[in-house]
């Protein structure tokens, strides 16, 4: 089947096979391999992107399911060199250790923000529920976030 | 993992949905948020040959004020309920509920309709739409029927649908609510409901589902029966494991999930305000 999708701002259309997973479509077709499978079952969140402007979690979503819609991955989210926010704060409060599971973290969190600009630290950590880390123990992962909020929402108003 | 072949089909509405069912049989599967069809899928658990896509139907992604109830369209995500200000005032158990079904990624896609008829024990949604009393309206190719939540559920994953029959929208009536608890209980942020208790008290109607607690989602009959003789809190609780047959599993005995049921009932329904 033909679907075309905007990914990352660039239209793309290809000829996938209806069962393929979103996120398989991503690293193999369009080698945006940033975005990562941890789990394959819906649990880690390392496969998180944003369909029209939405977290979700790409193996849990069929190619053909975002026909028409705007896809961001983490490749997308940088202006060139310059880093997105969240990108920056995660780099700045050592939100990463071995660095899996961050794409989706880093996903999660942007779409978290949008929604809520202004979290408070409990808001940040039931708003990633979705993601697992195995390395950091969520400390500065929560404070990256945090610091991010602190800066956006602060440039905002 | 990857699911086994199949044709996909996306509905351009609900009566091209319902053709679709009827030309390909049982055969075919509704997909709409797919975030329980899809985990099933990859795992080959299910394999159906046609997928009908109605995650598109905006036309039945809706949360209105229908005078005496509340209607929800089939197609409303966990998002749209949690963040609704008409439910959060109408209906705030489905709204805190709705809130606490996965974790947002899950919510972004998963829709109200797909919960119901899924009909798995371990749901929120369901349980919740039993305390409040809703009604769910189906179509098919011979028009439209409306079915009390309570004679929904059949078996294990089986509710009174058709094969050729869509869930279209939710009513849930409007209460004067007095009070209401939803209590989850997990190990893990993000995990599903060991056992979840949902509980609604209102002006002539008192209302309490069970997650977990049985092949289907459950309407604690004997909780209810107490509450109208006008038992207390501790004493209508005594009665939660009526009519259930919960299921030992990694995370439970059958045991563990009947003493939950009492002290989860117990904690809802002083939440809800009882004694
Ligand atoms: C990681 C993860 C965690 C989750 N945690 C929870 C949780 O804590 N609590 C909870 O309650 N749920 C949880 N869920 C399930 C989630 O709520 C699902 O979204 C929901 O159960 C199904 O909705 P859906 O729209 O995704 O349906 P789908 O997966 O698209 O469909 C499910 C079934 O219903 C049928 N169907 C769908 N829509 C209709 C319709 N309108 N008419 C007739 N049949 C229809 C489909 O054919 C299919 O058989 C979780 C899911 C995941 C992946
Ligand atoms: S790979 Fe998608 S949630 Fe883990
Ligand atoms: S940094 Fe290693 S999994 Fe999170």
């Amino acid at each position: 089947m033909k679907i075309t999708m905007t990914v990352n701002g660039v239209e793309r259309t290809d000829e996938v096979e209806p069962r393929t997973l979103l996120a398989h479509h991503l690293r193999e077709a369009l080698g945006l391999t940033g975005t990562n499978i941890g789990c394959d079952t819906s649990s880690c969140g390392a496969c998180t992107i944003h369909v029209d402007g939405q977290s979700v979690k790409s193996c849990t979503m069929l190619a053909v399911q975002a026909d028409g819609c705007a896809v961001t991955t983490i490749e997308g989210l940088a202006d060139g060199d310059t880093l997105h926010p969240m990108q920056r704060c995660f780099q700045q409060n050592h939100g990463l250790q071995c660095g899996y599971c961050t794409p989706g973290m880093v996903m999660a969190a942007v779409s978290l923000l949008d929604e809520n600009p202004n979290p408070t630290e409990r808001e940040v950590r039931l708003g990633l529920e979705g993601n697992l880390c195995r390395c950091t123990g969520y400390h500065n992962i929560v404070q990256s976030v945090l610091a991010c909020a602190a800066e956006t929402s602060g440039a905002a108003s | 993992m990857i699911p086994a072949a199949f044709d996909y089909v996306r509905a351009e509405s609900a009566d091209h949905a319902i053709a679709l069912l009827a030309e390909h049989g049982d055969e075919a599967k509704l997909l709409a948020g797919g975030h329980s069809l899809l985990p099933l899928m990859k795992l080959r658990l299910a394999s159906p040959t046609v997928l009908v896509d109605v995650g598109r139907l905006d036309d039945l992604r809706f949360i209105r004020d229908a005078g005496d109830h509340i209607a929800i369209g089939a197609l409303t995500r966990h998002r749209d309920l949690e963040t609704s200000e008409l439910l959060s005032s109408a209906a705030p158990l489905l709204h805190h509920a709705a809130g606490h079904v996965g974790d947002p990624q899950v919510r972004h896609r998963g829709t109200i309709g797909g919960s119901l008829a899924h009909a798995d024990p371990a749901s929120d949604l369901p349980a919740v739409v039993l305390a409040l009393g809703g009604t769910l309206v189906v179509q098919g190719p011979g028009g439209q029927r409306e079915i009390p939540i309570g004679e929904f559920y059949t078996g294990f994953l089986e509710a009174d649908l058709q094969p050729d029959e869509l869930l279209t929208e939710i009513r849930i009536p409007k209460l004067d609510t007095l009070g209401w608890s939803f209590q989850k209980f997990n190990r893990r942020a993000q995990d599903w409901a060991i056992v979840g208790v949902a509980a609604v008290r209102a002006e002539g109607h008192h209302g309490v589902g069970l997650v977990n607690m049985g092949s289907t989602p459950l309407h604690a009959g004997g909780v209810v029966e107490a509450l109208h003789a006008g038992a207390t809190a501790a004493q209508a609780a005594e009665r939660a494991n009526e009519g259930t047959e919960p299921q030992t599993d990694n995370n439970a005995t059958v045991e563990y999930r009947e003493h939950l049921a009492r002290v989860l009932v117990r904690r809802a329904l002083e939440e809800s305000g009882l004694s």
